[in-house]
């Protein structure tokens, strides 16, 4: 398909802009011409074209309003149409973020009653909403470790996270600067209590762990977990990622985490929107609430207003209050759900999966065979037999209209294929999944070639990722 | 609602293919202690009536402006009803970053296009597929300088948004970077100071420009004296509409330039979402945080685009990443993308008509008694002026029904008084005659 730079025929436009109200405009008279820009290379297109453009781009795309979409650790579950349009109304777009306090009420209301909502639903003292996705949630949570330690005049330097962690877990550490410490998995699949025994000293702030961890099971260790990081001295992070299956079930506060980053984008159904915009608030346990970014949000008597007076706060990550329309979307979903429809998303989130793990069970190895929360964790095994990877099963389930799993991670289950139906997919839905998984797992012994040859259907093949690496092309040039 | 679609007839079959009897048993495995032995303490659920009818009410509560001169790092500018018609196919919304290329080429040529467009306007080799916002692209930029030249000093203008000021600080302060604050002067970076600070031990230095009080900087001067002592300059944008003005800052010596999109068809929002933009030169490709996506062909010679140079990114390199970056700010980078394929070449315009509009109500403003323009050096659709009693002169307008200018001595300690102004392509000249006539 061409770019929309093919496209451009000189004279064109899809733009009528009104003439100047205040005269000619002689911009030569008001910047010298040595700063003025010569050329302005950006594409000229007529409308038609310009909407058929990226409505074809779009028709090449696969979103969780075309189909079952089961990509662990992702939480791809249906975003309500409601979210949308709520987040749509002017009187929250057209908002400006540095207006007064008084003009913008409804909007620091909404703000104030979210973080209300989000610690009610994590059990925690403090949320701030700052954060704008998952991984800067993080960040921003080891931001306040580290704030205090420093506080207290300690200095820590390491931080321990389980070798099945999100990658942005190290990451995220990385970016404060500290040392990453690997902490081994036990044969079941949870972190093993020994090899934190001996990890945990007064060097380390503390273990970020993602509950229920990235192979969908509950840390069933997780108050021992706790004590031992607590006897140190040190704080308990969770990561929230997985919050969906635990939604009025259980809280992270009430297990002894210290604190959290929830994703909105997951767990509270605003979409992902192809890679962002997220949200990604940290929720902390009184000890942390000094340190959390500016401003917050206070209720007096009838009104809201910003405070931005924190001596201990880190500071900001971000401009101005977070994704904002992000947020009015989780609120929109909190509101339409309440207590008691968040329990059942939660439970039937782990229903559907215990139920898709039941009846692929005989078809593909199950990495841990026990009950699982939201996501269960199955790999290549038998399908190696045949010369078939997970990479394969992958690119042969998008010919049959499915989105793919997430795969190879864990890296601790090799060739791993982790599947999260959510709680929004209905029973027939998950039935038609099985019967194709049964499908491909058949091919697999019957047509190998057919399956390691997969996409067959897509409107590419497998793509070139060597070359595209070796000789990068990141942008068009004419 | 809670739009679980399972009937209690279907919720029993699954019970028994499971081998359970109750829901509960699948969470045998969470201590009783932890369970949660009550309802969650909110407010009840709401069918899509109520729901709308309560979430319009907070809404409404909310004051719009049908006549603002308040800029600062959120603009409002023109929208053409095509971007949001565009952006909001869920195809594109309801998808998640495009891992599985095959399925995926929508999105990913969308990225590819938006990078080149980043490219064109900053005159740089080449453009992430984004980052959250401007400040933490900055932040982000500043901790990359640091890590190319291994050196842990930033030079930091005090004419940078104050709240990019603070961001930058944040992340610097948890990676151990030193910031250096890099004072101005009658309303533009102080050059002197700038030659005095530079030294050895400086990564990088950090220049808005226009800059926060709507004065362009000496870019190219400023480059030179950076690159005399082997830094990093990092240019930060936070007015894009302004590139279709004024030479790019790659034609000007930017080593990285990084900014905020929001101009590009983003609604205020009353902050966010926006979309970070981070661009710089071909021999630091393997530096650069975040995604980026490039052109390859399929197994039968067809152009297809990938997610490429993963092993910069934390999901492949963990600690050792250039970035713990994942979800971006995929939607509004493609808002930036229909945007400026919107606009295409009138995105001078817009530019054009924003600044000789902020010149015409500075110039009006400046004879008022009592008024002082304090740019000394030309300035794009921003400027301050000082005035006997800022919060007099908001209240005055705020009373019209004008949201006013901001109050810088909210932001710096001597410049109580002092309010920053701001005019796009949507203010009218009765609009700017009105506010003149108000403060007359």
């Amino acid at each position: 398909m061409k770019l929309i730079f093919e496209k451009s025929v000189p004279g064109q436009s899809s733009v009528s802009l009104p003439e100047s109200d205040i005269g000619k405009i002689k911009i030569d008279q008001l910047l010298p011409k040595s700063k003025i820009r010569k050329e302005l290379d950006l594409p000229s297109v007529n409308e038609t074209d310009l909407v058929r453009h990226y409505t074809e781009l779009s028709q090449r795309n696969f979103g969780v309003d075309q189909g079952f979409y089961p990509l662990g650790s992702c939480t791809m579950k249906y975003s309500p149409k409601v979210n949308e349009e709520m987040a749509s109304l002017t009187g929250f777009t057209q908002i400006h973020p540095l207006s007064d306090d008084v003009d913008v009420q409804g909007a620091l209301q909404l703000y104030y009653e979210l973080e209300e909502f989000l610690k009610e639903i994590t059990g925690f003292t403090a949320v701030s909403l700052q954060p704008a996705a998952g991984a800067h949630g993080e960040a921003t949570g080891v931001m306040l470790m580290k704030a205090y330690f420093e506080d207290r005049s300690e200095k820590r330097t390491k931080i321990l996270i389980p070798e099945a962690a999100h990658g942005t877990n190290p990451a995220s550490s990385a970016l404060c600067g500290f040392e990453t410490v690997t902490i081994k998995s036990n044969s079941q699949g949870e972190v093993n209590l020994d090899d934190l025994k001996k990890n945990m000293n007064r060097e380390t702030v503390g273990l970020m762990l993602t509950n229920p961890n990235t192979l969908g099971l509950f840390e069933k260790n997780i108050k021992k977990i706790c004590q031992i990081v607590h006897h140190q001295g040190g704080l308990v992070y969770c990561d929230g990622a997985n919050m969906n299956s635990m939604l009025g079930v259980t809280r992270p506060g009430d297990q002894g985490f210290d604190l959290i980053q929830l994703n909105l984008h997951k767990s509270f159904s605003t979409p992902h929107g192809g890679g962002g915009p997220g949200s990604g608030p940290v929720g902390v346990n009184k000890k942390l609430v000094p340190y959390l970014p500016v401003p917050r949000v206070k209720k007096n008597g009838n009104l809201y207003c910003r405070d931005y007076n924190h001596e201990k706060s880190i500071g900001k990550v971000k401009t101005f209050m977070g994704n904002f329309g992000v947020m009015v979307k989780a609120y929109t979903y909190i509101r339409a759900l309440g207590g008691k429809g968040l329990k059942r998303a939660g439970q039937n989130s782990v229903l559907n999966a215990n139920y898709l793990m039941k009846k692929l069970k005989p078809y593909f190895d199950l990495a841990f065979d026990k009950t699982c929360m939201h996501e269960c964790v199955f790999s290549d095994k038998k399908q190696q037999l045949y010369g078939v990877t997970t990479l394969d099963i992958a690119k042969r389930l998008l010919d049959y209209g499915y989105h793919a799993p997430t795969i190879y991670f864990p890296m601790i289950v090799h060739g791993a294929i982790m599947i999260e139906p959510t709680e929004t997919e209905s029973k027939r839905t998950l039935d038609e999944f099985v019967e194709v998984m049964i499908k491909i797992a058949n091919e697999c012994r019957t047509k190998p070639e057919l399956v390691k040859t997969a996409p067959h259907k897509m409107l590419v093949t497998r793509v070139d990722e060597v070359a595209a690496a070796r000789n990068p092309n990141l942008k068009w040039e004419e | 609602m809670d739009f679980v679609p399972a009937t209690n007839k279907e919720e029993k079959e699954m019970f028994t293919t499971i081998g359970i009897n109750r829901i509960d048993q699948l969470f045998a495995g969470i201590a009783k202690e932890h369970r949660l032995k009550r309802e969650l303490n909110l407010p009840a659920g709401l069918s899509e009536i109520e729901l709308k009818r309560e979430i319009e009410s907070m809404a409404g509560k909310n004051r719009i402006y049908q006549t603002s001169f308040r800029g600062a790092g959120a603009y409002r500018h023109f929208i053409p009803s095509v971007v949001k018609h565009l952006v909001m196919r869920s195809e594109f919304y309801t998808a998640y970053t495009p891992y599985q290329a095959e399925r995926s080429q929508g999105m990913l040529q969308s990225i590819y296009e938006y990078q080149t467009m980043i490219c064109r306007l900053t005159g740089m080799d080449l453009a992430n597929a984004s980052m959250y916002d401007g400040a933490s692209a900055l932040a982000e930029a500043a901790l990359m300088a640091t890590r190319i030249t291994e050196k842990k000093q930033v030079l930091l203008s005090s004419a940078v948004h104050p709240e990019y000021q603070a961001t930058v600080k944040t992340y610097c302060h948890a990676n151990d970077v030193k910031v250096v604050d890099l004072p101005f002067k009658t309303g533009t970076t102080d050059l002197k100071e700038l030659k005095t600070l530079l030294n050895d031990n400086v990564g990088g230095v950090i220049i808005q420009n226009p800059n926060f009080f709507g004065s362009f900087e000496e870019i190219k001067e400023i480059a030179q004296l950076v690159h005399q002592i082997g830094a990093i300059l990092i240019i930060n944008v936070v007015e894009p509409t302004s590139l279709a003005l004024i030479k790019s800052p790659g034609e000007q010596g930017a080593d990285i330039v990084v900014g905020d999109g929001q101009s590009f068809g983003l609604p205020l929002n009353f902050g966010g979402p926006y979309i970070g933009f981070m661009a710089t030169k071909t021999e630091y490709i393997r530096r650069i945080p975040g995604r980026l996506v490039g052109m390859t062909k399929d197994t039968q010679g067809r152009r297809a685009f990938v997610l490429t140079l993963q092993s910069r990114e934390q999901h492949i390199r963990r600690e050792k990443a250039t970035s713990n970056i994942c979800t971006n700010s995929a939607l509004c980078a493609l808002t930036v993308l229909v945007y400026l394929s919107t606009l295409g070449p009138k995105l001078r315009k817009v530019a054009e008509l924003s600044m000789a509009k902020t010149h015409y109500l500075a110039k009006k403003l400046a004879k008022l008694p009592g008024i002082r323009l304090i740019n000394s050096q030309n300035f794009y659709n921003e400027f301050v002026i000082r005035v006997k009693n800022s919060q007099t002169v908001l209240k005055k307008l705020r009373n019209q029904g004008i949201e006013g200018g901001v109050d810088l001595g909210n932001y710096y300690s001597q410049l109580k008084n002092h309010l920053l102004f701001c005019v796009t392509e949507l203010n009218t000249k009765e609009e700017m005659d009105k506010i003149i006539k108000i403060l007359n």
